[in-house]
């Protein structure tokens, strides 16, 4: 059985922006669409239905806060991997990755393990009111994503760690910067507009 | 450019210009990175997708033409069959027929080959983008035989309906539908990401934006619709599938959800889905009549830009499906002049096709049959949308037969002529062998007539009020006229007919595979990229050494003053 | 061999012209965003609505373009990557401008979306004001439903 070999096709850029990178802004293109679907659907209910404010009065925007902080800071490692990935030190680029994966492995942690739980043992499930719904749905495929961006981030750290696919490291950051956007803008829709 | 750099970063390389590929069956058919496997692998999924959806439609077609009777091969269709029936009839060969052989099929196939590469850009996503849509695929047949069998609410799934079990009464058919659709989204995005890039990168050198191939950018500009359209439907999607099962209000006008949303979800994307399908065909259309009409393709800048033309536009038009749902006048108007509009860059690129055949040396091929046949029918498909297009005359036409004619008449050229177009045409190099002229007219013709036979008696009772999407008159006895009935039989004899048609592409199948003539490397003096590898061509696509380089566009034909009336794009002089 | 050889030092060449930032560039971006994070968060301890929606989302839009030009690179990549997103976020706004008519508002010239404002009413009804002032909209809306009647059909959008 043959290793895997990269196509000549991967290694040609005629637009100058190599594949991995080009291919990856497509994605989040998509990314954007889906997001903007959910997020739009989201403002325009919530301008219809002012009475949801009542409910959004219950989201916990300390937590909401906290979680934010942990995904800026954890962009901020993802941006300094990719700086030593560029330098050509892996060992240092796996570790800041690491660090970002940690910072999403906290948001995920105080969602899941503290915010949501506490929120439902308050009655407030999804099926509690359409705010409810919406805040579920968002949040929830949001973490998806970083959950998702997460275990890739890992398996992008290991080849790092051998001075392997350094681009790499670039490319899972910009990913994980999106979905630091996408919290942006959840955070002021779900706990700061109330 | 020394050669140390190359041993630096390739010197595992070497591996592939030795021809050790040993490789297991698994390997080589079922794990294989290689597109053209990929392809293969898509083609005959979505045509055993199309044999089932072409199944329903026998079944529920065989129900409105004989109401009660015992279905040959299916038994009696109860009313909620047939509500299944036809909703999977609509969805799988819109998502798991055309979709997957026009750009997943003939995509992977042709593009590198076209744009002179060795595969495509990520050969493992690719892989795993076949995978996904296999376990798709998976999913919406078992949803057939889960307990209370599969969804029956449209392809379109309005809710409340497709949301609430109690309406729908399939509440885990439903729930496995929507997953189906979603995660056939998810392989598509992968895909579209192999296609553009590939595309936007890896062409040969020489191939400027105006040499690729016309097959190229329509599956490129395809795949942008699509990775730009999807998202608010999967957005939709998540959320249906959250007020399926986790009884949430989205779309619940009970509880303050709305369901005109998810109507302009779906139709927000739903819409320039018909031009993600129709743009690959219409690329094939293009590559077809400039080799069998030897010439070169009329205006290709003219047509690019009526593609872009046609792809902008399309996002603008959506609410047309939605004309007498309850939106605001003030938009449908709106809506009106721009699906009025959208028909000009449409037609122009008809006119343009139509241009490049006029005074061009034709050969009656099979592929060139097709080519042709696809022009004539969707132009009918095409100038009954027109009707339908005005919103006041929707008012009447929405949801009979009238619609369902048009876009089949738009659909089945897009999708069955386009497939069998593209299927005739790259045979050869797909397989090496050579098809049997004779059975592919046989074919070719039992198809068209027996497809014309269906829709256009359904255009008339469209007209006359036959609705869409009922069981039988029995409640509506203004539609049980002797007329009308006669009509529906007449359809029905047509879908037998054209089923019938297919034994004899089957049986070429059989021949050609077994006894077929072996194919030269050119069999059509064809002048794109594909046309100069070994019919099929071998792993790598072309010497690894002796990558092709391009010196002009594609469609050279007939030039003044050469020997040949075909000029390769990457001969030297 | 060419084609390996001319990809890898095309490779090699993109490296060089990629100017490398100190990670004081990054950690200064970072320090912005999070001084845009406080303000964003004090902002509606002012209780003046226009105050928290500007700080919040004139806040998001500007976090999102540092975030975007400064950590993604967006300020450097080819313009290719800029028009990609510019296009998607082009058509968002296209989809809020078409579906905004029918599902922000629930009444317009001549309809009224009945089965939206009688759950409105009885959100109010059920979970009472908290004590805190309703809306202004939402008061007009319990005056309709009190003045409108609701004999018509629910789900119906017609008037």
């Amino acid at each position: 059985m043959t290793a895997f070999t990269k196509p000549l096709a991967t290694l040609r850029h005629a637009t100058g922006m190599p594949t991995g990178r080009l291919a990856l802004w497509w994605l989040l293109a998509s990314e954007i669409v889906i997001f903007g679907g959910l997020l739009m659907s989201y403002v325009m209910h919530r301008i219809g239905h002012p009475e949801w404010a009542n409910q959004a009065a219950h989201t916990n925007q300390y937590i909401g806060l906290t979680n934010t902080m942990v995904l800026l800071t954890s962009s901020l490692s993802a941006v300094i991997a990719h700086r030593h990935a560029q330098l050509g030190n892996g060992k240092r680029a796996a570790q800041f990755l690491w660090l970002t994966i940690l910072g999403g492995i906290m948001f995920a942690v105080i969602k899941f393990g503290f915010e949501w739980p506490h929120e439902i043992a308050e009655g407030f499930i999804p099926s509690a009111s359409g705010f409810w719904g919406f805040y579920y749905c968002a949040a929830g495929l949001h973490a998806a994503h970083v959950i998702a961006g997460a275990t890739v981030m890992f398996i992008v750290s290991l080849d790092a760690l051998k001075n392997k696919e350094l681009q790499r490291v670039e490319l899972v950051g910009i990913y994980w910067h999106f979905v630091d956007v996408v919290w942006i803008f959840l955070f002021p829709l779900l706990y700061i507009a109330k | 450019m020394t050669t140390t750099e190359h041993k630096h970063d390739h010197a595992h390389d070497h591996s592939h210009d030795h021809g050790h590929h040993q490789q297991s069956f698994f390997m080589k058919y079922m794990w294989s990175t290689d597109h053209k496997m990929i392809a293969q692998q898509y083609m005959w999924t979505g045509v055993f997708m199309a044999c089932i959806g072409g199944f329903f439609a026998y079944c529920f077609r065989m129900q409105l033409a004989f109401p009660g009777i015992h279905v040959p091969g299916y038994g009696q269709v109860a009313p909620g069959e047939y509500n299944a029936l036809v909703t999977n009839h609509g969805t799988i060969m819109i998502f798991w027929f055309a979709m997957p052989v026009l750009i997943a099929a003939f995509g992977n196939f042709a593009i590198p080959l076209l744009v002179g590469c060795d595969d495509m850009v990520f050969p493992r996503l690719n892989r795993l983008s076949y995978q996904v849509f296999l376990l798709s695929a998976l999913i919406l047949i078992a949803s057939f035989f889960v307990p209370n069998g599969g969804f029956g609410g449209a392809w379109t799934a309005y809710p409340p309906l497709s949301a609430n079990a109690s309406y729908s009464m399939t509440t885990l058919g439903s729930s496995m539908w929507i997953v189906a659709v979603a995660l056939e989204f998810v392989a598509f995005l992968m895909g579209g990401i192999n296609f553009i890039t590939t595309a936007m990168n890896s062409r040969a050198p020489g191939m400027k934006m105006f040499d690729v191939p016309y097959v190229v950018w329509m599956i490129v500009v395809a795949s942008i619709l699509f990775m730009c359209s999807v998202g608010p439907l999967i957005a939709g999607a998540v959320m249906l599938f959250f007020d399926q099962n986790f009884g949430t209000a989205f779309f619940d006008p009970s509880r303050g959800g709305d369901p005109i949303l998810w109507q302009h979800l779906f139709w927000f994307f739903g819409h320039p889905e018909v031009y993600v399908v129709l743009l690959p065909a219409m690329g094939i259309t293009a590559e077809i009549i400039c080799t069998f009409a030897r010439k070169k393709l009329f205006g290709y800048k003219t047509l690019l830009y009526s593609t872009f033309a046609t792809g902008i536009i399309s996002f603008f038009v959506w609410a047309h499906h939605q004309f007498i749902a309850g939106i605001d006048p003030r938009m449908a108007n709106i809506f009106t002049v721009t699906t009025l509009i959208i028909s000009i860059p449409i037609a122009e690129m008809m006119f343009l096709f139509i241009a490049t055949l006029f005074g061009g040396s034709i050969r009656f091929h099979v592929p060139m049959l097709w080519a042709l046949a696809f022009i004539g029918e969707f132009l009918l498909g095409g100038v009954t949308g027109i009707f339908l297009g005005a919103s006041g005359a929707d008012i009447y036409f929405h949801d009979t037969y009238f619609v369902l004619a048009h876009f089949h008449y738009t659909f089945v050229p897009i999708a069955v002529i386009g497939f069998f177009a593209g299927f005739t045409y790259w045979f050869p190099k797909m397989y090496g062998k050579m098809l049997n002229e004779t059975l592919g007219k046989i074919h070719f013709w039992g198809t068209i007539a027996g497809f014309n036979l269906i829709f256009i008696p359904l255009f008339f009772t469209g007209a006359w009020g036959d609705h869409r999407r009922i069981y039988n008159y029995d409640h509506f006895p203004e539609l049980t006229r002797p007329e009308l009935q006669d009509l529906r039989i007449a359809a029905t004899c047509g879908l037998l007919l054209m089923i019938a048609s297919q034994a004899f592409f089957l049986i070429n199948l059989i021949v050609s595979f077994s006894r077929g003539k072996k194919a030269p490397n050119n069999p059509y003096n064809g002048n794109t990229l594909d046309w100069t590898t070994p019919s099929p061509p071998p792993h790598g696509n072309f010497p690894h050494d002796n990558m092709p380089v391009v010196y002009r566009g594609p469609y050279e034909y007939g030039v003044p003053g050469r020997a040949t009336d075909f000029w390769p794009q990457n001969e030297k002089a | 061999m060419t084609e390996h050889a001319a990809t890898a030092a095309a490779h090699a060449e993109e490296h060089h012209e990629e100017h490398i930032h100190p990670a004081s560039y990054y950690v200064k971006t970072w320090a912005i965003l999070v001084v845009l994070l406080a303000i964003s968060f004090a902002g509606p301890f002012l209780g003046i609505k226009w105050v928290t929606l500007t700080t919040a989302f004139g806040i998001a839009i500007v976090k999102c373009f540092l975030v975007c030009a400064r950590f993604m690179h967006l300020n450097i990549e080819k313009r290719l990557a800029s028009m990609i997103v510019l296009i998607a976020v082009v058509l968002m706004g296209l989809f809020f401008s078409g579906v905004s008519p029918d599902i922000m508002k629930h009444e317009g010239d001549n309809w009224v979306n009945i089965a939206a404002n009688a759950e409105t009413v009885r959100r109010i009804e059920r979970e009472g004001a908290d004590g805190k002032k309703l809306d202004e909209e939402v008061e007009k809306r319990l005056e309709e439903h009190e003045h409108g009647g609701g004999a018509k059909p629910e789900g119906a959008k017609h008037e």
